[in-house]
C-alpha cells in the first residue's frame, strides 16, 4: 500500500510547527524524508514508525531511527511523554482506529500534527453528488475496491471528534492542490488537505 | 548455525574475487591474567585465535568486532587456501564492496572461548596436568567469553569499536558488550538473537547434550586419547539443523521425497532425504567440532539472560551509549521476532537510538548467514551512518531526553 506522493508544501509547514531540539516521532514516516530534514535544520531527535521494509531501508540510509512495524505497536514501545510531537502525516484515514491512533499519539507526546485529505471538498462532493461515483482525486486517489483509505472524514467532522475527546486546536492549516495555502474561511468547502496541530486540554 | 548451506559462492567472492578479503592468516594471541569467570573459577592461560580484514585507520575509529555463533570461528570471510572449496562463513557480508566493506573498515572476529577452533577450550591442555581439559574446564558465559574478547580488543590498540555485531549467539554477545562496556562503542547490530533464550531453545539444546552425553564414547568428557563421541555430537547437530530452517523451507526442499529410491523399504534405513540431509549435516559435524565445546557453549547460551542482576531489560539497558540496529526474520522461530521486539521496546523505553527491522523471508533462524539483500542494504546504511556520525557529529541520533527536561515548548 501506498501513500499519495508528499508534496513539499505540507512538510515545510508541518516543520515550521516544530520548534528547534524538538523529540518528534513520525508515524508512517515513509523514507524518512521529513525526519532526516527535521534532524538536519533543527537539530530534532527523531524517530520514526514504518510498516513498508522498503520504506525502512531508505530511512536506515538516511540514518533515521525507525520501527519496522505497526504505529500502535510500535508507539506502545514509548514512555508517556517521550516526545515534544508526533506526526501523522496523510495516514490517519488509513488507520483501522483513528480514536486509539490519536490518544496514544497524546500519550507519548505532548502535542500531535494531523494531517489528511478532506473529503468535504467541494470537488469530491460534486463527484459524488453529480456522477454518483465514489470521488476519486489527486489526493483520493484509489478506486472504491483498492483504498487503503478506510476512515475517510472531512475539516467538521475532524473538529468534532477534537470537540468530543476533549482535544484543544492549536493550529489549523489549510492546502489546496497542488500546493497553495488558504485560510480557514470555507476551508471544509474549499480545503484538499488539512493540517490540525492538536494537544490535550 | 548451519554453514553447510548450499550456497553459491558468486564468481567475484571467489578466491581472487574483487569482492573477496582473498588469502587470510589465522592469527592467535594469548593472556596470562587470570580471567575471572561468572562461576567463580578463572582460567589462564587464555588463548584467542582470531583474524582481521582491512586496515584499523590512524585515528583508530573504524574497527567492528564480529562475533560468530554456537558452531563458527574467527573465519568470517575470505580463504584459509586457494583451494578452499567455500570461504568464511559470513562472507556473504563481509569483503571490499560488501556491508561490512573491509576497504573502509577493520573487521575483528576471534573463536570464543570454550571453543574448539584455536581458542582455549575443553580440549586444550590443563596446566596443571597437561592434558586436556575436559569436564575440568570451567563452565564458561557468554559475558566471559566477551570479556575475554575485551582483552584482545584493548590488546589491538582499540578504544571505541564502530560497532560490535553478530547473529544469534553472536548477537547475544554484541548486546552484552553493548551493556558491559557502554563505551567502548558507538553501535550494536542485534541480528536474529534474543537477550534470553527462550524455554523451547534451552529445551533443543538440551537434547543435543543428552545425545553427546549418552553417547558411550564420550566417557565424561574424557575421550581425547581414544574414540570420540561421534553419534551423540552428530545427532546433536542434527536436532540442531531442524531448530535452523523452518517448516516451509523443509517442505520445499525435501517434502516427503524419497532419497535415491522409488518406494518404502519397510526397514530403518535412510529413505526420506530430510533423513540423509540431517545425517550428512551430522556426519561432516563431527569432522570439525569438539563434542565438549558444543556442550560448554550451548549451556553459555542456555545461561544468558540480560536481565541478570537487574529488575527487568529495561534496567539492563539503563547505561547504554551505543545506538542499535535489531534485525529479525519473519520464519525464524528460534529465535522469534518477538523476542527482538522485546530487546526493541527496552531500548527504546530507555531512549536508546534503535532501529528495528523484521525481513520477511522463509530460511528461518539460518537466514541470518545466507545472502539477503535486505540485511545487506541495512547493515551497510546503518555502518555508514553511524561512521558519519563518529567522523563528523553529523545526523547523530542521540538518546531521547527524559519527559522531565522541558527544554523545548510547543
Amino acid at each position: 500500500m501506498s501513500v499519495p506522493a508528499k508534496r513539499r508544501l505540507d512538510y515545510e509547514l508541518i516543520e515550521s510547527l516544530i520548534p528547534a531540539r524538538a523529540r518528534v516521532l513520525d508515524l508512517g514516516c515513509g523514507d524518512g524524508r521529513l525526519l532526516a530534514e527535521l534532524a538536519g535544520h533543527k537539530s530534532c531527535e527523531c524517530r520514526g514508525i514504518e510498516i513498508d521494509e522498503q520504506a525502512v531501508l531508505a530511512c536506515i540510509r538516511r540514518g533515521v531511527a525507525v520501527y519496522h512495524g505497526d504505529m500502535l505497536e510500535g508507539m506502545d514501545f514509548y514512555r508517556d511523554g517521550a516526545f515534544d510531537a508526533v506526526i501523522l502525516s496523510q495516514t490517519l484515514q488509513q488507520t483501522s482506529d483513528p480514536v486509539r491512533v490519536i490518544e496514544e499519539m497524546l500519550r507519548v507526546g505532548e502535542t500531535a500534527i494531523i494531517s489528511f485529505p478532506n473529503f468535504g471538498r467541494w470537488r469530491v462532493r460534486l463527484q459524488l453528488l453529480l456522477e454518483g461515483r465514489m470521488p476519486r482525486t489527486k489526493l483520493l486517489p484509489y478506486a472504491w475496491h483498492d483504498t487503503p483509505n478506510v476512515h475517510l472524514c472531512t475539516v467538521a467532522d475532524f473538529r468534532e471528534l477534537c470537540e468530543r475527546q476533549g482535544l484543544e486546536r492549536v493550529r489549523e492549516i489549510f492546502l489546496v492542490p497542488p500546493s497553495r495555502q488558504i485560510g480557514a474561511l470555507g476551508a471544509n468547502w474549499r480545503a484538499g488537505l488539512a493540517i490540525f496541530q492538536v494537544r490535550r486540554r | 548455525m548451519a554453514t553447510d548451506e548450499k550456497v553459491e559462492i558468486a564468481p567475484d567472492s571467489q578466491p581472487g574475487g574483487a569482492r573477496s578479503v582473498g588469502l587470510v592468516e589465522p592469527k592467535t594471541w594469548t593472556f596470562d591474567d587470570p580471567l575471572a569467570l561468572d562461576c567463580g573459577r578463572s582460567l589462564s592461560p587464555v588463548t584467542q585465535a582470531y583474524e582481521t580484514y582491512g586496515e584499523l585507520n590512524p585515528q583508530r575509529d573504524n574497527a567492528i568486532l564480529i562475533f560468530h555463533a554456537l558452531s563458527g570461528d574467527a573465519h568470517v570471510a575470505g580463504y584459509h587456501a586457494p583451494d578452499d572449496p567455500k570461504p568464511g562463513w559470513w562472507d556473504c557480508l563481509v569483503g571490499p564492496g560488501k556491508p561490512f566493506d573491509t576497504s573502509k573498515y577493520f573487521i575483528v572476529c576471534a573463536n570464543v572461548v570454550g571453543g574448539c577452533k584455536g581458542s582455549t577450550g575443553p580440549a586444550s591442555a590443563d596446566p596443571q596436568t597437561g592434558k586436556p581439559y575436559g569436564l575440568d574446564f570451567p563452565m564458561v558465559t557468554i559475558g566471559d567469553m566477551v570479556k575475554a574478547q575485551k582483552h584482545l580488543i584493548d590488546h589491538l590498540g582499540i578504544e571505541r569499536l564502530l560497532a560490535v555485531t553478530g547473529g544469534s549467539m553472536g548477537g547475544m554477545m554484541a548486546l552484552d558488550w553493548a551493556v558491559r562496556y557502554p563505551d567502548a562503542t558507538a553501535s550494536a547490530l542485534a541480528i536474529a538473537t534474543s537477550a534470553r533464550l527462550n524455554a523451547q531453545g534451552i529445551a533443543f539444546n538440551e537434547v543435543g547434550r543428552q545425545a553427546i552425553m549418552a553417547d558411550p564414547n564420550w566417557h565424561k568428557g574424557d575421550y581425547y586419547d581414544r574414540s570420540v563421541p561421534q553419534a551423540g555430537l552428530s545427532i546433536a547437530r542434527m536436532v540442531g539443523h531442524i531448530t535452523y530452517l523452518s517448516e516451509e523451507q523443509m517442505r520445499a526442499k525435501f517434502g516427503r521425497r524419497l532419497q535415491d529410491r522409488e518406494s518404502f523399504g519397510y526397514d530403518f534405513e535412510t529413505e526420506f532425504q530430510v533423513e540423509s540431509y540431517l545425517q550428512h549435516q551430522g556426519n561432516k559435524f563431527v569432522q570439525r567440532f569438539d563434542a565438549n565445546s558444543y556442550l560448554y557453549i550451548t549451556k553459555a547460551i542456555d545461561y544468558f539472560d540480560l536481565t541478570n542482576g537487574h529488575r527487568s531489560l529495561v534496567e539492563a539497558f539503563e547505561g547504554v551509549r551505543a545506538e542499535f540496529l535489531v534485525v529479525s526474520f519473519s520464519s525464524d522461530w528460534l529465535y522469534p521476532t518477538v523476542e527482538s521486539k522485546e530487546i526493541v521496546r527496552a531500548l527504546q523505553a530507555n531512549g536508546v537510538p534503535t532501529t528495528f527491522l523484521e525481513i520477511p523471508n522463509a530460511y528461518g533462524h539460518d537466514a541470518f548467514l545466507l545472502p539477503s539483500e535486505s540485511l545487506s542494504e541495512a547493515v551497510s546504511g546503518f555502518l555508514a551512518s553511524v561512521q558519519r556520525c563518529v567522523r563528523e557529529g553529523e545526523g547523530c541520533r542521540s538518546e531521547l531526553r527524559q519527559p522531565s527536561s522541558k527544554e523545548v515548548t510547543l
